[in-house]
């Protein structure tokens, strides 16, 4: 049993966690929901006392009745890794890449003199079995970079559930992996919390998600918790409206009112990439790898049309020769009839622009936002009227003209994504490629980049190409989608169509994976 | 912001050499090149305030326009590597993996592979040791040195989202180069430079102290410590002197360079976020 009274937190005098009270049960799942900044991570931060340099907590931290507020820096050591494990979202850098799987397991062991060197190998054995990497397949000397996402995420987890702690924290555990492979980490989760009789705390910021995972779900906003309950009756009453504003937000569909034209604004036809594999020895044969594999399909004018697949099915690849940024080995991709490829035109160049998924690093940090937004006229030449089109632009994505004297770290992210979006708008193109352009984004501020979006497309005609992951908002933005997988196309088809009637097998098994928000 | 401690300590003890380099410019306490071997290697006193060396010149106006020289010649040694080094490096990391990069690269190599100094004499002793040859010949080793850091640096920002939104507005490699690497990895670059700085006035006062360096009557505070190898025990005075100054100007050179890392790497930057 885990309990939070009356947590409060000062960063340098200011306030980042207000009053924060929880308690977990073992074998219990808290979700912890919010927004960036709403001090999610910082509660587990202050739980762990892994806090930055000038914090100041304040309140109890209670493990099965033990205070650990009151315990020295040393005693405390002990009770992280101990008592309480924790699953970060980057399972990439969260191993080490030196060392194999067995010995990371064994060295936790060995650290809190929990085994002898010769018992440790044996426990992270079946600790790591029982995180589902069976010694068989994945033996103790693997290492990291020998395995896949999820495999290492269980490594991760292994690595927590070491010592068989009483409190399991997960901060966004799934958030950098894929559907399918979420899905699995998910559903181990749920089994070990109720078996190893865990309490878990489960931090993100996926209302589907939290909605699958949690017993009881508290909403934090601001530093504060806002409404606390049991999963299901939380869903159903929603008593706060900042809940409520967050799950209509992430259920959020944006009026559209497509007007698609027949003729084909863009055409792949028959597209092929290889990528060249590093040489098997000096004289080895060089292998390749085949990222887009015989891909086809028509973008028509006005249209919004998705593209859906898991990380390394070739969807990277492909859009980066749609923009005419690598060569093709087969194939041809047509924008309005004209040939694509690294030495297209300028002019053909402009009518086609990009938005990118990071805010933070589509911008040089180093140029002010009227430099950065006129960088595309470096395709159409300065227009006389360069500063008015930079003022023009900003206005079109809710910004002022006055932001044009800013740098790019002094806005948030969603208003970077609109400064990424005013960017793509500036030199008047026809198609613009948004290449998960919303999937770094809060759930509010998704809604409003959707919202303008949809409006921006009604007023100027404008044609989308949506690459993401996330099923729920390619479904509420795109009139056709196509599932990409291995470099294939394996569906496509009216979105609607393809979501409620999946043909391919992949699509439902993606589909099946993809939590799924309760409806009210 | 606090200044990094390092940082004010390297750029006062610098500070002080290079100004007393420039004042030699316009002033020094006697003309270095007159000779007044009647006062030959007379103590501290007050008309020669670090005494006399045993030719009977002033060695408070050597040291100063020794410093002139050694700075000078390293000075423009990392010139010579920055203009040359840090385009080839950029451009091998705009065209990584191209047979380009691996000429740049395996080139570099080549120039890394000599033993350095052996190679700068070699320079001097085909064509005449002069200030000119020893800038040159230790500017070639610093070439190798800027191409390889702007070439590492540069890799680790090409695969950002805003190069890739530079090259989707047409943009060229040379002039994302230009605009928007070189500005992003010019941290690295003056750290480098202040580092390849004092280490070229050691290499200075190597090559002056074999006689490959600047010629006299050019004062150099290499070739004071060679003149003043014979007369050690009985004056250190004379060998002390240049020797310090060296070791002062490297010293706060190389401090200049720790403190500016700690100032322009945010990751060593303490913050609260």
């Amino acid at each position: 049993m885990i309990a939070l009274e009356n947590i409060s937190l000062l960063l340098s005098g200011i306030p980042v966690l207000r009053d924060v009270s929880l308690r977990i049960p073992p074998g219990q799942t808290l979700g912890l929901v919010g927004e960036s900044g709403s001090g999610k991570s910082m509660t587990a931060l202050s739980v762990m006392r892994l806090l930055p340099d000038g914090a100041k907590l304040s309140g109890r931290v209670l493990l099965e009745g033990r205070p650990l507020t009151d315990l020295t820096e040393r005693k405390m050591c002990a009770v992280r890794g101990g008592q309480i494990g924790m699953i970060f979202q980057e399972p990439m850098t969260a191993l080490n890449p030196v060392q194999t799987i067995g010995d990371q397991v064994a060295e936790t062991l060995l650290v809190h003199g929990a085994a002898r060197r010769s018992e440790a190998r044996e426990i992270a054995k079946e600790r790591l079995a029982r995180v589902g990497l069976a010694p068989e397949r994945f033996p103790l000397d693997r290492y990291p970079h020998e395995l896949s996402g999820g495999q290492r995420q269980r490594v991760c987890i292994a690595l927590a559930i070491a010592l068989r702690p009483k409190l399991l924290i997960a901060d966004e555990p799934t958030t950098a992996l894929d559907v399918t492979t979420q899905a699995q980490i998910l559903e181990l989760l749920r089994e070990l919390v109720r078996e190893e009789g865990m309490s878990c705390l489960f931090i993100t910021h996926d209302l589907a998600v939290v909605a699958e995972m949690a017993d009881e779900i508290a909403v934090m906003k601001a530093g504060a918790v806002v409404e606390q309950g049991p999963t299901g009756a939380l869903l159903r009453e929603m008593r706060h409206p900042y809940t409520r504003a967050l799950f209509d937000a992430s259920r959020h569909c944006p009026d559209r009112a497509p007007i698609v034209q027949d003729a084909p604004l863009l055409e792949v036809e028959n597209a092929l990439r290889d990528y060249p594999l590093k040489r098997q020895g000096l004289f080895g044969r060089r292998e390749y790898f085949r990222a887009v594999d015989g891909v086809s399909f028509e973008l028509r004018r006005g249209e919004s049309l998705g593209l859906v697949g898991e990380s390394g099915c070739g969807k990277s690849t492909l859009t980066r020769a749609i923009l005419g940024l690598e060569p093709l080995q087969r194939g041809a991709i047509r924008l309005d009839g004209e040939a694509v490829s690294p030495a297209m035109p300028a002019d053909l160049r402009r009518r086609m622009q990009v938005v990118f998924q990071d805010p933070y690093g589509s911008f040089n940090p180093r140029h002010k936002v009227s430099k950065l937004l006129a960088e595309p006229f470096h395709l159409t030449g300065r227009p006389a009227d360069m500063e008015a089109r930079v003022a023009e632009a900003l206005e079109n994505v809710g910004l002022q003209a006055t932001d044009a004297d800013k740098f790019p770290h002094e806005f948030s992210g969603g208003q970077r994504q609109r400064i990424a979006i005013a960017r793509a708008l500036i030199a008047r193109p026809e198609l613009i490629v948004l290449d998960e352009a919303v999937s770094a984004l809060d759930v509010s501020v998704r809604a409003q980049v959707l919202d303008l979006l949809a409006d921006l497309q009604a007023r100027f005609g404008l044609s989308y190409l949506f690459i993401a992951h996330d099923l729920s908002v390619v479904r509420s933005v795109t009139d056709r989608v196509l599932v990409m997988r291995g470099g294939q196309i394996v569906e496509a088809g009216e979105t609607e169509a393809v979501f409620t009637a999946p043909a391919a097998v992949y699509t439902r098994e993606l589909l099946a994976a993809a939590p799924v928000l309760p409806t009210a | 912001m606090r200044l990094p401690v390092q940082l004010v300590l390297g750029t006062v003890l610098f500070g002080l050499f290079l100004a007393a380099a420039l004042l030699s410019l316009v002033w020094t306490p006697f003309d270095v090149t007159e000779l007044d071997i009647a006062h030959k290697l007379a103590a501290p006193s007050a008309a020669h305030w670090l005494g006399t060396d045993h030719l009977g010149r002033d060695m408070t106006a050597m040291l100063m326009a020794g410093a002139r020289t050694s700075i000078a010649v390293a000075l423009l040694a990392v010139g010579i590597g920055i203009t040359l080094g840090v385009p080839l490096g950029l451009a091998a990391a705009a065209r990584r993996g191209s047979l380009l990069d691996e000429i740049i690269m395996r080139g570099n190599d080549l120039i890394f592979a000599f033993p350095s100094l052996v190679i700068a004499i070699l320079i001097t002793a085909v064509f005449g040791p002069s200030a000119i040859n020893a800038i040159l010949a230790i500017g070639i080793f610093n070439i190798p040195v800027f191409a390889r850091v702007s070439r590492g640096a540069a890799l680790t920002i090409w695969p950002r989202e805003f190069i890739l939104a530079a090259r989707v507005a047409g943009k060229h490699s040379a002039r994302i180069s230009a605009e928007h690497i070189l500005p992003n990895i010019a941290n690295l670059l003056v750290v480098q430079g202040t580092i390849q700085f004092s280490m070229g006035i050691l290499a200075e006062a190597g090559l002056s102290y074999v006689g490959l360096g600047a010629q006299p009557p050019t004062p150099s505070w290499g070739r004071m410590l060679a003149d003043a190898q014979t007369f050690f025990y009985a004056y250190p005075r004379l060998a002390i002197l240049p020797g310090l100054a060296i070791v002062l100007t490297v010293l706060g050179l190389n401090l200049m360079g720790d403190g500016l890392r700690d100032l322009l790497d945010p990751r060593l930057r303490r913050t609260v976020r």
